[in-house]
């Protein structure tokens, strides 16, 4: 597919939440002090935010947007469009969208729908809401993404339990007649086993078995209602296609680096977008990392990236900036656009 | 291109390897409590180093320094 490019629409602010409770992984005593040295220096995580049960990525995702809003001061009969987008929703059914226009007080007139994606979702996000609002008919949209990915990992599980963190976000978009979002967005779906929760869907239902912990190597013990990462497979599925996709991207667009203010990541882990920046010879001031306080908040990475590491930047002046989405599914995908004085309000963290 | 770099890179790389331990003989799952980690961190340095990316198969058909330098150098032939 060539790329695609959506005008007259524009990000007016990001804003995001996480669990107050912090888990710092040199208190993982599932594999041994030397192990975890290792670990926090190869993946870059130190500490991560974990829900308590019962809280949802609705949950966080309603508190940063009651912040945005407020701080936007919009009124909340004007948002014409929530679009949630998560791996973790509230319920099975109804669509999180649903439940989230009524708690937030907004019109019955607001579209709202649910998508399912999870480390590409933020950048997939934004070419839909985006998509939807560039003819003009819609005129301030709300993009609300996140997971609650720890409740899903098993503690006796090296290589996913240290990984991720919990986070929901919510960006502010609205129909601007000087902007655009450009993107190039790929999928390779015989990859959908690299990261899987495989009991709980409708191929294999809930069943008691579903929560028997097997022994897969050392280290590693999980159910199959856990979530199973495997390692290697992303790891090369990540180095493979990450910079073709940006390089297209920049090459359709006629960018070069130097162009770039800043390439925001999803946040995988260390080995991984290091190897990605210097694979596209990215100044390392030019790359963000949120990962050493945040962890992998899957599809909240990339708007926690930017409001831990680049508030600053995006609040004033003028910013291109390049996302890139990669993992799940297996999907990618990158965005080139512009983040002009936009407003972010510092990440909360709730109790 | 020599091996020697690849021995200097893994050493700067696992910095508790006792400097000289690495030769091209030595069977790298031998370093002290190896773990799949390790494997990509040596996948990572291979690939930063000289732009060639291995896999997991690859990895598994190799044994010491110098399967990996070989597989290197046949990949880039």
């Amino acid at each position: 597919m060539a790329v695609l490019e959506i005008s007259n629409v524009g990000v007016s602010g990001i804003s995001g939440a996480v669990p107050k409770r912090v888990y710092n992984n040199l208190d993982y005593d599932w594999i041994s002090e030397k192990d975890r040295k290792m670990l926090i220096k190869t993946t870059g995580i130190m500490t991560r935010h974990i829900a308590p049960l019962g809280m949802t990525t609705g949950d966080l995702c309603t508190v940063a947007t009651e912040k945005l809003i407020k701080e936007l001061q919009w009124d909340k009969d004007s948002v014409d469009l929530l679009v949630f987008v998560s791996q973790s929703r509230d319920y099975m059914l109804p669509a999180t969208a649903c439940i989230l226009q009524d708690k937030l007080g907004l019109s019955k007139n607001c579209l709202s729908f649910d998508v399912n994606m999870g480390c590409s979702g933020y950048v997939y996000g934004l070419s839909i809401i985006s998509g939807l609002m560039s003819s003009g008919s819609l005129k301030r949209g709300l993009l609300l993404v996140g997971d609650i990915s720890t409740i899903s990992t098993s503690y006796k599980d090296k290589s996913a339990f240290p990984i991720f963190g919990d986070g929901g976000t919510c960006t502010a978009l609205e129909y601007k007649k000087d902007e655009k979002l450009v993107f190039n967005l790929q999928t390779d779906g015989s990859g959908h086993e690299a990261i899987i929760i495989r009991d709980g869907g409708f191929r294999n239902y809930l069943n008691k078995s579903s929560f028997d912990a097997v022994k897969y190597e050392e280290g590693i013990e999980r159910s199959r209602s856990q979530l199973e990462l495997n390692g290697l497979e992303i790891f090369n599925f990540s180095l493979t296609e990450v910079k073709p996709n940006i390089l297209k991207l920049l090459e359709k667009t006629e960018t070069a680096i130097e162009d770039v203010s800043y390439f925001v990541f999803h946040q995988a882990n260390r080995l991984i977008n290091e190897s990605i920046r210097k694979k596209l010879k990215l100044p390392e001031e030019k790359v963000p990392y949120s990962l050493g306080k945040y962890g992998n908040t899957s599809s909240a990475s990339i708007p926690i990236t930017i409001l831990s590491e680049l508030r600053d930047k995006v609040t004033q002046g003028k910013n291109t900036v390049l996302l890139s989405g990669f993992g799940v599914g297996l999907s990618w995908g990158s965005v080139l656009l512009n983040m002009d004085n936009i407003v972010c309000p510092e990440i909360i963290e709730i109790e | 291109m020599k091996i020697e770099r690849l021995i200097e890179k893994l050493e700067n790389e696992f910095e508790d390897l006792e400097k000289g331990l690495l030769n091209p003989n030595f069977n790298f799952r031998e370093i002290e409590d190896w773990s799949s980690m390790h494997a990509l961190v040596i996948i990572a340095l291979i690939d930063s180093e000289y732009d060639v990316l291995l896999n997991g198969g690859d990895l598994k058909g190799a044994e010491t320094v110098q399967d990996l330098f070989d597989m290197i150098q046949k990949k880039l032939s």
